[in-house]
């Protein structure tokens, strides 16, 4: 392998470990960056000739708080980085050992997801930050144009320097709060990637892998029941992908999907991360959306579904994380267990809060449907038609429209 | 690192309150600037008045402009201030949250902002 090859593995794998530790030692977001892409084009130049480091992370990260000290000096910052480089000349306070990695990687993520920011401003930065796309390819997967997110990103870290958000992982009090914000930042990032809200295809699959590997990486660091949920969650949802869409781009609902093409390793860790999450009580939302996700992906057909226990799971789920669109699906769960007019009437109270959401009266169109209401069915499917403004949606509402 | 912790509330709650709750509360402020002191971080801090007494003043080409009440009409009104002493946001965010109105409407926290030195 040429160092070539070797570098660019190094920084698909570790750039983010390395630019994590050098924001903590540069305290500088902007600066951390450079530092950090000057130190891979020094080693590009440097390791052919005197080798492999030993610790590659160790001599990236080294490498590249020196290049960032060199900057401070150059823009002449002498005043605000007094303290930074009178520590210069002594060795680093903390060795790069891989727990240090990992608090900083902690660091970054809880930076990046500071409920102080605004919510499209994480989105942002944590794929920007965390898993590193570039700002285009943030843009791409959020539907926004570049200059929007690289004014957001510029933006957030202004803010984090001048209002002081500290690169620190919070203290207990504050830490179930602010991970429960963390894991709707990850879970925004898959579901950006799961359906995108406008345009024509349903499935983004780089932003959902990202989430997936954002999951992971929490599940190493912090092994909360509720991150081992949210990523058995994410691992079951995905593993439909496949499936859930014909070659031209049209939506296959679940009890249409072929269930030959799920994504049975997929299926099998997800599995197995749902598991560890169960034997850590009290399980959280997104650990009962995992369980339910779970049954659906053991069962053989949507007849064959354990529908009495997908509708207690909702129950719970309700129960400990009262929303409308949780009781939205409680009702078509409601449906498949006790017959169309029952889901009617669990919809019936959610009429006035969802009356823009078009899944409800896709809803209530199917469960007029089955019940052979067709004049009724028929106006629900064309509210549902009116409220979506994805493609594949609206092509899948006419067919049933059509059917009808 | 200096923060400002602006406290708003709806006056109309206030106004609702009996007078054993607004006793308590200015008690709870009281209290709370106590703590805040004692911990070093309190360097300083007022209630106001309600808005009804505000007075907004605008200069224009040399014109002094006087009118009734604030800039803009808000759902909450600003109550008091605490200049706060905090190591960074996440400290300054616990202070802000000890401030007893947090509950009742909302603390803004903003960084202070160093003037540069005179010419």
């Amino acid at each position: 392998m040429t160092i070539e090859t070797q570098l660019e593995q190094l920084y698909q794998t570790h750039s983010r470990r390395v630019l994590a530790t050098l924001i903590r030692l540069l305290g500088d977001f902007e600066l951390a960056e450079e530092a950090m892409h000057e130190a891979f084009v020094a080693a590009l130049q440097q390791w052919p000739d005197q080798g492999v480091p030993d610790n590659p992370t160790a001599w990236l990260i080294s490498a590249g708080r020196h290049k960032g000290i060199d900057q401070i000096r150059r823009r002449q910052t002498l005043r605000q980085h007094q303290q930074l480089l009178l520590d210069e000349e002594e060795p680093l306070a903390t060795p790069f050992n891989d727990n240090t990695l990992e608090d900083d990687q902690l660091r970054l993520i809880f930076t990046c997801c500071h409920p102080s920011l605004a919510t499209e401003a994480q989105l942002a930065l944590t794929l920007r930050e965390m898993c590193g796309l570039t700002t285009e390819q943030v843009a791409k997967g959020l539907l926004q144009k570049p200059a929007t997110i690289a004014q957001r990103i510029v933006r957030a870290k202004r803010k984090i320097r001048d209002a002081a958000i500290p690169y620190e992982v919070p203290d207990i009090k504050a830490l179930p709060e602010r991970l429960h914000n963390v894991l709707q930042v990850v879970y925004l990032v898959f579901n950006e990637g799961y359906s995108s809200s406008m345009g024509d295809s349903v499935v983004n699959h780089n932003l959902a892998e990202e989430a997936i590997r954002l999951g992971r990486l929490l599940c190493e660091l912090l092994p909360e029941t509720e991150v081992l949920g949210l990523l058995a969650l994410m691992l079951l949802q995905d593993s439909r992908k496949a499936a859930r869409q014909t070659p031209e781009g049209d939506l296959i609902t679940l009890d249409e999907q072929d269930r030959t093409r799920w994504n049975q390793p997929q299926i099998q860790e997800g599995l197995a991360w749902l598991d560890h999450a169960m034997a850590q009580p009290p399980v959280g939302p997104y650990t009962l959306q995992a369980a339910i996700a779970a049954l659906h992906a053991q069962s053989k057909s949507s007849d064959e579904t354990d529908w009495v226990q997908i509708a207690g799971l909702y129950d719970l789920l309700q129960r400990i994380n009262p929303s409308p669109v949780i009781a939205l699906n409680r009702s078509v769960a409601l449906a498949m267990r006790d017959g169309p007019e029952a889901g009617l009437q669990a919809l019936h109270p959610l009429e006035e809060e969802l009356q823009n959401y078009y899944l409800l009266h896709a809803a209530k169109a199917d469960f007029y449907r089955r019940l052979n209401r067709i004049p009724e069915a028929r106006a629900a499917y064309q509210t549902a038609l009116n409220l979506t403004q994805q493609l594949p949606e609206q092509r899948y509402l006419q067919k049933r429209l059509a059917s009808l | 690192m200096k923060y400002l912790a602006l406290v708003y509330y709806q006056e109309s709650i206030i106004n609702a309150m009996t007078e054993k709750e607004w006793h308590d509360l200015n008690q709870k402020c009281i209290q709370c600037v106590a703590g805040l002191a004692e911990a070093g971080h309190f360097i300083a801090g007022q209630a106001l008045q309600p808005v009804e007494t505000a007075t907004t003043v605008r200069v224009r080409n040399g014109e002094t402009l006087i009118s009734d009440g604030p800039f803009a009409e808000t759902k909450e009104q600003l109550a008091g201030f605490y200049l706060l002493e905090a190591r960074d946001l996440n400290e300054a965010i616990q202070l802000a949250e000890k401030i007893p109105p947090a509950q009742l409407g909302s603390i803004e926290v903003r960084p202070i902002r160093d003037l540069p030195p005179p010419d």
